[in-house]
């Protein structure tokens, strides 16, 4: 078992209160496992990218713990990230195209990025250089200011870049969102091929984009509200959704084909919750169809058949 | 209603200006009332500036746009002033069209203030009232908050219904979902939708095709500024004659269908055809088929 989380919770402190962004998730991730995480803007999906990283020091760990291959990782410690930092998880960042420092070149933002973690540069550049090549970039880049790449090179750059000490976890944050179709299906077909390549052992692929998860990962886990809703096999979470908010989800992405006049789709009504001040029992229920006596407590989420989970008194 | 004829935009680029970029290139269609016409492309391909053309946010190079038969650009004062009472944008990020100092009543005041003088404060309520309805919103929920106290759907439609209050005949909608969350997207969409109904003209500008295809009557596939392919919607992406169409349609992500199978379903349809000769029209596009037209191809050539 790679990655093992256990009842992670984190909050961020404003001056209005808590934001209750990660309220208590469990879950593991197989090796080789490419999992997605999807959900809305808001439902925690970043943060619980970056709070196994612990990128941000806004956020308030309050419990739970996470397991890398066997080792504790020490999520709510700073310093006692940094030697599994880069080399053991690794981020690709939600901007990944202004993670590049615009006034070094390539090649010397990977040489300090390296001689930062003690790793000696000339030693892993033929690997880089390889690395590059593979997704297509020429080593050229390596002697280029950042603003000279497109976006889509800029991606494929700072995706090899984060993946070069073959780290265990990498964690892709909407590395596809910004950037043109085209683009976007190569640099989802890149994430794939690292992994058939081991230069990384599982990943955490967070976007809103459920039909880019479809097309790459093994699995899909979706987050409403701060905490988990679903986790099942890409293919069964896409044909046969359990919880009443993956199914409105689905059956509201227009899709190649279907045409307004022939199929009108519809939205969910109502908005995800304030998790300032977040509803008690599950935090769906207010837009729910489903919704019964019942949901005012908050339903565990449970393994309902092998490999799929849901946390939903309907469903269930 | 809309006519665009041989327009081109050129920007000049590099440091001294030396350089010239033709962001839309010799670039015609029109839109009749009651019709949503999309602009498909990747960044870069010009669809943006043809929206800010049609606004008159940007100068044409070359070429005339025509609203109502009468060319924009020689537009003046107060002819402007009733252009925009026909003609309105909304673009993509919601968050920034809004002040976020003020209440967002204030797009709607200000529309007042410009427009409707003489109008009295309860028919003014009755006309407001009546544009947040017809794009779905309840006026108690969204009027009297501020910004950030609103999703980005509510922020997109109140958009939308400002564009309304001034009973338009063409709305420049660009990118308008693509920052809007899936479960709310759709809603802001089916709002387009009911406005063709009423017989409003829609420009809808996006680099999502099947949004396009969702709502849109015709097609227009852009790449580096000129006209890939044009057409009704169905035959533009239902049969793509042109290779960029098609690999375009191939890289969308979908939801029953994975990226490895769309070669089969490619011959399958018999989509493998080159685009069939035909006599070039005036700006050098073949015709297909019924108002399905497609630019020629270099010869075996990679694109």
């Amino acid at each position: 078992m790679s990655v093992r989380v256990d009842e992670l919770k984190v909050y961020y402190r404003t001056l209005r209160g808590d934001v209750q962004a990660l309220d208590g998730v469990s879950f593991e991730i197989a090796d080789g496992e490419i999992m997605g995480l999807a959900g809305e803007s808001g439902c925690g999906k970043s943060t619980l990218g970056k709070s196994l990283i612990r990128l941000d020091s806004r956020m308030r760990h309050l419990g739970g713990s996470v397991t890398l291959d066997g080792r504790d990782l020490p999520v709510s410690d700073d310093r006692g990230m940094n030697e599994f930092r880069f080399k053991e998880v690794s981020i690709v960042p939600q901007y990944a195209m202004s993670a590049l420092n615009p006034t070094r070149k390539v090649g010397k933002i990977a040489e300090e990025l390296l001689e930062s973690r003690g790793i000696d540069f000339d030693a892993v550049r033929p690997e880089l250089e390889r690395r590059l090549e593979l997704v297509g970039l020429s080593t050229a880049v390596l002697g280029m200011f950042p603003i000279e790449l497109s976006g889509g090179m800029k991606q494929r750059t700072v995706m090899v870049l984060s993946t070069l000490l073959n780290p265990s976890l990498l964690i892709a944050d909407e590395v596809t969102s910004a950037l043109d179709v085209s683009s976007q299906r190569a640099v989802a077909e890149m994430l794939v091929e690292f992994r058939e390549r081991h230069f990384v052992k599982s990943v955490i692929f967070i976007t809103h984009d459920l039909a880019i998860l479809y097309q790459t990962a093994d699995t899909i886990l979706v987050m409403y509200g701060g905490r988990l809703a679903e986790k099942a096999p890409a293919d069964d979470i896409i044909s046969r959704p359990k919880h009443p908010y993956t199914q409105l989800l689905i059956s509201s992405l227009p899709e190649v084909g279907v045409r307004h006049e022939e199929k009108r789709l519809s939205g969910i009504p109502g908005r995800p919750p304030s998790l300032l001040d977040p509803p008690t029992g599950c935090r769906f229920r207010d837009r729910c169809p489903l919704a019964f006596e019942k949901c005012v407590e908050q339903p565990p989420f449970v393994e309902i058949e092998p490999g799929r989970h849901v946390a939903c008194w309907a469903a269930s | 209603m809309l006519r665009l004829e041989r327009v081109t935009k050129v920007y000049k680029v590099g440091t001294f200006g030396g350089t010239s970029l033709r962001a839309v290139d010799d670039v015609s269609f029109d839109l009749r009332a009651g019709e949503i016409v999309s602009l498909i492309g990747e960044s870069g391909s010009g669809k943006s500036t043809i929206g800010r053309m049609v606004l008159r946010l940007a100068r044409v190079s070359s070429g005339v746009i025509t609203f109502d038969g009468s060319d924009i650009s020689t537009l003046r004062g107060g002819s402007t002033k009733a252009y925009y009472g026909e003609v309105q944008g909304v673009f993509q990020d919601p968050f920034s069209s809004y002040n976020p100092v003020f209440k967002v009543d204030r797009v709607f005041t200000m529309i007042r203030d410009g427009y409707f003088r003489g109008i009295g404060t309860g028919e003014w309520h009755d006309k407001l009232h009546g544009a947040l309805g017809v794009v779905g919103l309840t006026p108690g929920e969204v009027l009297g908050r501020y910004p950030h106290q609103l999703s980005g759907g509510q922020l997109q439609r109140l958009l939308i219904a400002r564009a309304l209050l001034l009973d338009i005949r063409l709305l420049v909608a660009d990118e308008v979902i693509s920052m809007l969350d899936a479960s709310t997207r759709i809603d802001v969409l089916n709002v387009l939708a009911d406005l063709k109904q009423r017989g409003l003209g829609i420009l809808f500008i996006t680099h999502d095709l099947s949004l396009g295809n969702y709502i849109s009557d015709r097609t227009l596939i852009l790449r580096h500024g000129r006209v890939v392919e044009v057409g009704p919607t169905q035959k533009v992406l239902g049969d793509p004659r042109h290779s960029y169409t098609r690999a375009l349609l191939a890289s969308v992500p979908q939801l029953h269908r994975k990226w490895g199978d769309e070669e089969l379903v490619a011959s399958v349809a018999g989509n493998g055809t080159p685009a069939l000769p035909g006599d070039p029209g005036a700006d050098g596009l073949l015709a297909v088929g019924d108002g399905h037209f497609v630019a020629p191809e270099p010869e075996a050539g990679p694109s």
